[in-house]
């Protein structure tokens, strides 16, 4: 027992020197471990999680892809969208020499280059779903920030307009899309469309989705600015507009980007499903027309697809986080 | 016109300079010329060389089957681009968009069921004037069922001396299966692939030869199920989630295009029993459509499609199919049907695999160009519209006069032949790769060669009516 002891008490001084001479070290370590060891460890760990489930699950199209499938359809569409690139600049040389043979025959004939015919790659369709999601997201920031203050600022407004938008807040994108859809072509109807149908579908649909987390945040920071602010902008005799410009809107910034957070979030969502119902160019059509060709490769790509549209889910986030950081004065509100 | 117009100011130009020139006689050589020119320049336009296209921008439509080959072929190949058209090609996500796709403009021509064109003319289903001036190929479907049906199935099939299963095989092994089901009170649904698909006439024809009834149609009730008085329930699945709802136990069997008939080899979820050649030989299958004002609006282009269609269709068949590999390949990829190479060109490349291990050699299960595939024969057209009357579709009697005239209105050999001739004309083609333009009337011979043994003469549509044993005859109303 008492052998025990004096043990004992020489691993405590042990560690309490250890404690001692590299405390800072220690701290640092800590943080370096919070911030990049555990993470890595869940990562890894759900990596092989992953690939011995995969392993598991039989489909009718071959087993379900594990992470090396999946690396390698990146590899393959990496490849592919190199090829199209290829065909492209091949494209436009015969094309060109096409005009001057037609031009040489015909000396009245207008040369025209026409754009490129081919497949959209994957590259390319990331970049369509990203310029469709950040227009219907600034359409609907354009709409319902305005709108917010206002609702904020009137009690009348707010209770008038309230109804409405719980009602139409849940509403899922699918149950949009038909209308916007049909109205769309009813309304847009040029021969010759310079922006797309299929993209003011898409933007429209993200845009009525998007639309209420930001009426509402804006509204709720409106309404609850310090009622001292208020009462000073009224001692100083501040126009409306001054009030607004002045007063509502620094005070209500955390509360705008807290609710425009929320709606990119919502809006890169809904974006998928747009374009994956109204087969629209963009990552949800190239999930579905995985779907569609049912090849073996097909799940590793549809795979490949869901960990990107992840990745810039996530992205956008940050953005908007760092925006956030930068532009509102109440940081806390702009926590992770 | 435009050169016409041409000819006569020029002509009378130098009528006019030669009056005051006093030379008379060429005066009236000249004025003669003149009139001649109003008079011939219909016959003049015709010589004339292939006009530019009017439109050079175009978007295609398809639905990922083996038979789209041909637009991707044009595409690949760059027979589009010979011809100045710079085209689009869209995967289509069913029949239904694909179709409003055309009537809307959305696109400008797509690969589309024979049915298609036929039904939007005459007001069944969304009413719109398609025309066809390209039939796209014969054959190319078959019929799966799944492996629990196929197993109850087989007890009534006879076996061959090498224990293989007897081909082809005939609905009578069906038929008790389906009455076992009607009896325990299940419904026995199958899945085609529209209301007016080849695949849904297909299906009904190879049920009826067998005895099992694949139900009517009644539009002026409103009925367009399909299903009044089934022993099969017949409905509609896009052909890509073919397998999936095979699978899922939705449906026990389809009729469908390849490579999904394949792919339930591959997959082991069903088995292949008949393929369409069996049930009519050489049957007409896909045609290429576009609205009748585009071809009015755009004629250079329509005929210039036409060639470059004409030429893929070819290029395919060159050789005794030697082509068909590098075709699988392409169409193998992603944009196109983008099934694996293994299961297109398992059908594509002349064999096709029945039963797992069961593979046999089916040398014209796709044909894009022999037999003068790509020709729209009025006959083609007026068998489906026989199809359409013997199931309901068309829900009243119509004259030997209707049919023909109804054809003519949408089959567009005319067309065809402009383009045909102007391919030979460039040498690019031979007179011998097309039918005969100044004898051919658009009318194959009688056809004898379907699995009931029942003869098609496209001349008698009514006669033809009455001689088929289940479906309306003439005077028959649902």
């Amino acid at each position: 027992m008492p052998e025990q002891m004096t043990n004992n008490t020489g691993l405590v001084n042990k560690v309490i020197t250890l404690n001692f001479t590299s405390e800072k070290l220690k701290t640092n370590f800590n943080a370096l471990t919070q911030k990049l060891v555990i993470p890595f460890i869940g990562v890894v760990v759900f990596l092989f999680m992953w690939s011995v489930a995969a392993q598991n699950i039989d489909t009718s199209l071959g087993k379900f892809p594990g992470p090396a499938a999946v690396v390698e359809q990146f590899k393959a569409l990496y490849i592919e969208h190199q090829d199209q690139r290829e065909k492209q600049t091949a494209f436009y040389q015969r094309q060109e020499q096409r005009n001057a043979k037609r031009l040489a025959q015909d000396p009245t004939y207008q040369p025209k280059i026409r754009a490129y015919t081919g497949k959209e790659t994957f590259l390319d369709q990331i970049v369509t779903s990203l310029i469709t999601v950040m227009s219907g997201f600034l359409l609907a920031a354009a709409i319902a920030i305005p709108l917010g203050i206002a609702v904020g600022l009137s009690k009348t407004l707010n209770t008038a307009i309230n109804p409405v938008i719980q009602i139409f807040k849940p509403v899922s994108p699918l149950a949009w899309l038909p209308l916007v859809t049909m109205v769309v072509s009813a309304l847009y109807a040029t021969p010759d469309p310079l922006i797309p149908k299929s993209f003011i579908n898409s933007m429209i649909t993200v845009s009525l989705c998007c639309l209420w987390p930001m009426v509402i945040n804006t509204s709720v920071g409106v309404a609850s600015i310090d009622s001292d602010l208020v009462n000073v902008s009224r001692v100083i005799r501040l126009s409306a507009l001054k009030h607004i410009q002045k007063v509502v809107i620094p005070a209500s910034i955390p509360m705008i980007f807290t609710g425009m957070r929320l709606s990119l979030g919502i809006a890169w969502m809904v974006l998928i499903a747009a374009e994956m119902l109204a087969q629209n160019p963009g990552l949800g059509k190239f999930v579905w027309d995985e779907f569609q060709n049912g090849s073996s490769n097909s799940l590793a790509r549809i795979m490949a697809a869901v960990i990107v549209i992840g990745f810039i889910g996530f992205l956008l986030d940050r953005v908007m986080l760092q925006l956030q950081r930068i532009f509102s004065w109440d940081k806390s509100s702009a926590s992770v | 016109m435009k050169k016409m117009n041409h000819c006569f100011q020029l002509s009378l130009k130098t009528f006019l300079t030669s009056l005051f020139t006093k030379k008379i006689t060429q005066a009236v050589i000249l004025l003669s010329v003149t009139f001649s020119c109003v008079l011939n320049a219909s016959a003049a336009e015709k010589k004339q060389k292939l006009g530019w296209p009017e439109k050079e921008e175009l978007t295609f439509g398809f639905i990922k089957l083996t038979d789209m080959a041909p637009i991707a072929i044009a595409y690949e190949n760059g027979y589009f681009e010979d011809e100045g058209l710079y085209v689009t090609i869209e995967a289509q996500a069913n029949w239904k968009v694909l179709l409003d796709g055309v009537i809307d403009g959305r696109l400008d021509g797509a690969h589309m069921l024979a049915g298609q064109p036929l039904a939007a003319t005459i007001g069944f289903g969304t009413k719109a004037h398609i025309i066809t001036p390209f039939s796209m190929d014969l054959n190319g479907n078959g019929i799966t069922v799944s492996n629990e049906i196929w197993k109850q199935m087989k007890a009534h099939i006879p076996k061959g001396k090498d224990g293989k299963p007897v081909h082809p095989i005939k609905a009578d092994a069906l038929k008790p299966v389906v009455e076992k089901y009607k009896a325990e009170g299940k419904p026995f649904n199958m899945g085609m692939v529209f209301p007016v698909s080849t695949h849904n006439y297909e299906l009904r024809y190879w049920l009826a030869a067998g005895g099992i009834h694949p139900g009517f149609y009644a539009p002026h009730k409103g009925d367009i199920t399909g299903q009044l008085k089934a022993d099969a329930l017949l409905s509609v699945t896009p052909p890509p989630q073919m397998p999936a709802t095979l699978e899922a136990g939705t449906i026990y069997g389809y009729c469908v295009g390849e490579p999904w008939n394949q792919q339930a080899v591959f997959k082991n979820i069903g088995v292949p029993v008949i393929t369409d050649y069996e049930i009519w030989k050489n049957n007409p299958e896909k045609v290429f459509g576009i609205t009748a004002e585009f071809a009015k609006k755009y004629p250079n282009t329509t005929i210039r499609l036409t060639r470059a269609l004409i030429r893929a269709a070819k290029w395919l068949d060159e050789n005794n199919n030697a082509n068909r590999p590098a075709a699988v390949k392409i169409l193998s990829k992603p944009n196109y049907v983008g099934a694996d190479y293994d299961v297109i060109a398992n059908s594509m490349t002349g064999t096709f695999e029945y039963e797992k291990g069961d593979k046999r050699e089916v040398p014209d299960f796709n044909v894009f160009f022999r037999y003068n595939a790509t020709y729209p024969y009025y006959s083609d057209a007026i068998w489906y519209l026989t199809q359409m009357r013997r199931w309901g579709q068309i829900s009243e009697d119509k004259s030997d006069a209707w049919y023909v005239e109804t054809a003519k209105q949408v089959y567009r050999p005319d067309i065809y032949a402009k383009a045909a001739q102007s391919l030979i004309q460039e040498k690019l083609m031979e007179a011998k790769d097309f039918p005969d333009f100044a004898k051919e009337t658009g009318f194959k011979p009688a056809q004898k060669e379907f699995i009931d043994g029942v003869a098609y003469d496209g001349s008698q549509p009514n006669a033809y009516i009455n001689s088929l044993t289940i479906g309306l005859k003439q005077g028959d109303k649902i």
